[in-house]
């Protein structure tokens, strides 16, 4: 796209009163940036609901011992679709939701390089979502013995070879993952190409802003690790309809290689779902400290050593598989080695409040619990990545309660964050403080009183994966405390679902640049127009807006 | 729970072991499971240590730069982009906590893992099975279910060193106390050891989703002292004892599909599907670890499997009253 | 891109010395890449399987080496040079021409393939349920066939196209990005017949 006038016809607002056909035509027919962005997301929290509700399910059965709430063979499907749901269905999709929408309007462009694969991205992962859930209805197969799948969201075989896993619930679980897999793949196709070829003038790669790099950060790394997810998928359609022996050990076949497949794939995974996370604290973090985000590069450099870095570390996710001691050496070192830049991320964020003026809105307080779960993540991991004490950790509690903070202490709440921060732009109205503030308390205290107990669970024996377990081991009361949790972050939930629909209908008006932000997204008005910028901007350093702010002192004379 | 442990081993002659039911990580009664707690201390002293000065100093962040009420909004403070030595400083520091935790680790992984069984060691096979452990003293020729009989380890050796083997999926054997974890892989052999310290009956789970009935595929290590072992493996090697009292219900058992999966020591019951019942009165508990082994829950299970553990491998038999009683007495008088 | 200490970097020069890459060319060339490590993973199979077959038949007594195949597929990327090299001099018929006989190799291609899979199946009873060489083996070269015949349909797509009159000389970038992708099949290939009929042998 030239960096010219574009003698658009287009309207320069859109008014909100359709008719819900024409907007289901438009949701059905869009190519638009930014509507599919809204789509992934408004998708993605529909999938957290669902996955959530299925959680509060596990929680309840879990909550005492010898329960009878559910079935082992439906609570073996619950854990496996929440698992499968919130890492394909949420997490995935919120992240190609946030690139989408976010990464043209930051960079000055008018759309993403290839307007139509985005829309094909976003189809196949609501497909692939559709199919996973339709396992519930159709898993019976001809021998009526499956549902939904309950092989585990990682699906080990030989459990998941036909002998053991019959019916067709295990394949559902299959080709859901592939098609949703395929649709991750174009997004980050589409976004890498956006990110090379539709800079605006004056934006360098070294210009851009931070959400950006750690959107081609994962990019990169879903370019290279979604491929080996599909292929042992394949692998294992072949063994479960073509009788093939690609992990049937009968044959001589290994059934760790099915792990080490997963887990090339399934490593780098859990940082490309925590890169947006990141993506949003470097936005958030420096607009709410009033300071530019402390030393950029490191941040850049920190973001590509940990998206290589985290190619190598798979195995430690198989520390328990036999490995021999030097196997287990190597993978030790390498997990070790990534908290180093990680733990960077952490201390910049630091530093870039240290010495600000912190205006604690409702983005800034998920971003500042953030920062304390997050920390908590990364050195229950490094825990983990010690291997004798992993002999003892792995596949317990402590495991869940470690990445629960990752996934929720880091990710959710980071992503809270960044809907309270970019919802004013994507809508044009504020969100009620208030409610925000409700949302905020009750998730965080829920949240952590869920999975704190947990990880003393894993000290004191309590494996992952099971649906009941006898009274005595010491378990009782740490269960019952994580399963009152989810009251509290059911109670938050409700109060973000309520704030949004009450924000649509009646909230503040939020013009172009509501929270006095530095990056090109909020040159535009609140809702953009669909063309994003009436003129294409030229940058000359990575906060633009803050030199158009502040003419005597920019940016590009101290970068 | 203990009074039927004490009335099991009574069976045997033996006074009773303490139940650890608490399964701390913290607690190790065995060599492996100590270094692994003392691994564990050191790191979660550096870890513990991070936590509060990073948390602490967020916190102090976050509390001595928030605005201030009265504060003008249009004074941006100083804008600092950053600093070289303070990257270096903390790329350095954490480089260097990441090599010595590297150095203590690597250490104890070799340790670990590649000790080699000494002249006393007890040497025994597991085999992993969808819902349950079979279990083989190759050198002692005893083949029993479930329960994992070891003795207590001392000065001169007594150390039990295991094959771990799977028929099936893969399962996970885990004992906190007596050591971490090791899956059973079908088509590999892997190895784990412990040397328990202190006699009693040790909890453990299986640890790798195996399928439906994972959650029940639990694990007692029962650690004899000294010279007790001896006496419970003489016992096992026996085969079944052959009482006339009980000879319709032996009947019955050798007549119905019983013998296709399991094995009687002594009888035509020649099955491995199963677990192996030769001295099923010896065990504490029946369904591996879902039940104490008493006559009504004996009865219970033989009378409908699937009731008590859904999705096991063994049917309801469909019994009527009589058959059940039958075969229910045989299978007591299996000691 | 930095500033030039000769020109001062106001925003007119920026925007005229504002050169990107071609976003077609980005997105042929990630593809190429995620589908590199899609075949990696194929590879490392076969590599590991070596030698662990319980029973046979084994590589050995079954392979071939399909040099005529090889040969046809490795020169279709040349005789695809020569097409695109017509097409940039506005050479029609030339440029049907070779494009013609890169779809011939290709096909060529795709029937020794066949041929030889018939022959394993039928006469040496090696299918993908026998043994691990068998699932390594149609595993691996099925994925690069699936990819030829992918990359077959849409050389078919520019042919029939250009035969039909529409004005191919206009689509020049998206050839080239055609013919990308014919290569990676190619330089695939060269892997794959390595690690199958020379070291798996």
């Amino acid at each position: 796209m030239a960096a010219s006038d574009y003698p658009l016809e287009y309207p320069s607002h859109r008014h909100a009163e359709f008719s819900l056909s024409e907007t289901l035509y438009e949701c059905v027919t869009t190519v638009d940036h930014k509507r599919l962005g809204l789509m992934y997301i408004v998708a993605a929290l529909i999938f957290m609901v669902i996955g959530g509700i299925m959680a509060s399910v596990i929680r309840l059965q879990l909550a005492v011992p010898d329960a009878h709430v559910v079935s082992p063979e439906t609570f073996n499907r619950l854990f496996t679709m929440h698992g499968t749901t919130m890492v394909f269905l949420l997490g995935m999709p919120i992240l190609a939701g946030f690139a989408n929408y976010l990464v043209p309007l930051m960079i000055g462009a008018r759309d993403m390089a290839f307007p139509r694969l985005n829309a094909f991205g976003f189809w196949a992962f609501l497909f692939g979502g559709l199919l996973l859930y339709s396992s519930y209805i159709g898993g019976g197969g001809l021998s009526g013995a499956g549902s939904a799948p309950d092989v585990g969201w990682f699906a080990y075989s030989p459990l998941t070879e036909r002998a053991f896993s019959r019916g067709a619930s295990t394949d559902f679980w299959i080709l859901a993952i592939m098609l949703t897999g395929v649709g991750s793949i174009s997004s980050a196709i589409n976004v890498i190409a956006t990110i090379a070829s539709m800079r605006c003038p004056g934006m360098t790669l070294i210009k851009m802003p931070l959400f950006v790099w750690m959107m081609l950060v994962v990019s990169w790394m879903i370019i290279l690790a979604l491929p080996p997810l599909s292929a042992c998928q394949i692998m294992l359609l072949l063994d479960r309809f073509l009788g093939a022996h690609a992990f049937d050990t009968q044959a001589g076949g290994s059934a760790v290689l099915w792990q080490h497949y997963f887990w090339i794939f399934g490593h780098p995974e859990v940082y490309i779902l925590v890169f947006p996370a990141f993506a949003v604290m470097s936005e958030i973090i420096p607009v709410f400290s009033r300071k530019p985000i402390f030393g950029r590069q490191a941040m850049v450099g920190a973001a590509v050593a940990i998206g290589f870095i985290s190619m190598s570390v798979w195995a430690h996710h198989m520390f328990a598989v036999g490995m021999t001691s030097t196997a287990n050496m190597f993978f030790v070192a390498a997990t070790m080695l990534i908290a180093v830049p990680t733990g960077i991320k952490i201390f910049n964020w630091l530093a870039t409040m240290w010495g600000g003026k912190l205006r604690f809105a409702t983005p800034m307080l998920f971003c500042c619990a953030f920062l304390f779960q997050f920390l908590v993540a990364g050195l229950t991991g490094v825990m983990l990545g010690v291997a004798p004490f992993d002999w003892q950790l792995h596949d317990s509690y402590f495991v869940v309660g470690h990445f629960h903070f990752v996934l929720i202490g880091g990710i959710i709440f980071a992503l809270f964050g960044g809907m309270y921060y970019w919802f004013p732009k994507a809508s044009g109205k504020m969100m009620s403080e208030t409610l925000g503030k409700w949302h905020f308390w009750l998730f965080c205290v829920g949240f952590n009183m869920t999975f704190i107990p947990m990880h003393f669970l894993g000290f004191l024996g309590m494996p992952r994966r099971i649906y009941t377990y006898a009274p005595g081991r010491g378990w009782d009361l740490l269960n019952m405390v994580a399963s009152i949790g989810v009251i509290f972050q059911i109670a938050g939930i409700a109060c973000f679902i309520w704030n949004v629909i009450q924000s649509l209908r009646s909230g503040e008006p939020a013009g172009d640049d509501p929270w006095d932000g530095w990056t090109l997204e909020w040159t535009t008005s609140s809702p953009p127009p669909e063309y994003n910028f009436e003129k294409l901007p030229v940058v000359r350093s990575s906060r633009p807006l803050w030199d158009l702010k502040h003419p005597q002192d920019p940016d590009w004379k101290f970068e | 729970m203990l009074a039927l442990a004490q009335a099991a081993l009574l069976q045997t002659g033996v006074p009773a072991l303490a139940e650890h039911r608490i399964a701390n990580i913290f607690r190790p009664l065995a060599t492996p499971a100590d270094s692994e707690y003392k691994l564990a201390l050191f790191v979660l002293s550096i870890t513990g240590a991070i936590f509060v000065i990073v948390g602490g100093l967020l916190l102090y962040a976050m509390i001595r730069f928030r605005r201030k009420p009265g504060d003008d909004a249009r004074q941006e403070p100083p804008q600092v982009y950053g600093s070289n030595q303070i990257e270096v400083a903390w790329t350095v520091i954490p480089i260097l906590i990441v090599f010595i935790l590297l150095g203590v680790t690597v250490r104890m992984i070799g340790a670990i893992q590649d000790a080699q069984p000494g002249p006393s060691a007890l040497r025994a096979t597991i085999v992993g099975h969808q819902w349950w452990w079979e279990i083989h003293y190759p050198d002692l020729g005893i083949t029993t279910a479930n329960e994992f009989h070891v003795p207590v380890a001392d000065a001169s050796g007594h150390a039990t060193f295991m094959k771990l083997e799977s028929m099936d999926v893969i399962h996970s054997f885990w004992v906190p106390q007596l050591s971490g974890k090791t899956d059973l892989i079908p088509n590999r052999d892997n190895a784990l050891w412990f040397d328990p310290r202190e006699p009693g009956v040790y909890l453990g789970n299986c640890a790798e989703y195996c399928g439906q009935q994972h959650a029940n595929m639990l694990l007692r290590v029962i650690v004899h002292r000294e010279g007790d072992f001896e006496k419970w493996a003489a016992a096992q090697s026996k085969p079944a004892e052959d009482d006339p009292a009980v000879s319709q219900g032996k009947a019955m058992f050798e007549s119905l599909s019983c013998v296709s999966c399991h094995t009687v020591r002594g009888t035509s019951a020649k099955g491995d599907v199963g677990p192996d019942l030769t001295h099923l009165m010896s065990r504490e508990t029946i369904g591996s670890g879902v039940l104490p082994n008493t006559p009504k829950n004996l009865r219970d299970w033989v009378k409908d499997p699937q009731a008590i553990k859904p999705g096991c491998l063994m049917p309801s038999m469909r019994l009527n009253g009589q058959e059940l009683d039958q075969v229910v007495a045989y299978l007591e008088s299996l000691k | 891109m930095a500033t030039s200490t000769l020109v001062p970097a106001s925003p007119e020069n920026l925007e005229r010395e504002w050169k990107l890459p071609d976003r077609g060319m980005i997105g042929i060339g990630f593809l190429i890449i995620t589908e590199s490590s899609l075949f990696s993973i194929f590879i490392v199979s076969y590599l590991y399987y070596i030698g662990k077959n319980l029973s046979g038949p084994y590589p050995k007594d079954v392979l071939d080496i399909p040099i005529v195949a090889t040969v046809c597929l490795l020169s279709s990327s040349l005789t695809m040079i020569m097409a695109e090299r017509a097409l940039k001099r506005n050479q029609l018929g030339r440029f049907k021409l070779w494009w013609t006989v890169t779809i011939l190799l290709g096909a060529e291609f795709l029937i020794s393939t066949g041929v030889e899979w018939h022959h394993l199946i039928y006469i040496d009873h090696l299918t993908i349920a026998t043994n691990l060489f068998g699932t390594t083996f149609y595993s691996l070269v099925g994925l690069h066939a699936s990819h030829v015949i992918v990359g077959m349909t849409f050389l078919l797509l520019v042919l029939i196209l250009t035969l039909s009159g529409f004005p191919i000389q206009t689509q020049e970038r998206r050839v080239a990005f055609l013919s990308w992708y014919w290569h990676f099949v190619d330089a695939v290939w060269v892997v794959v017949f390595s690690v199958v009929y020379l070291i798996g042998r």
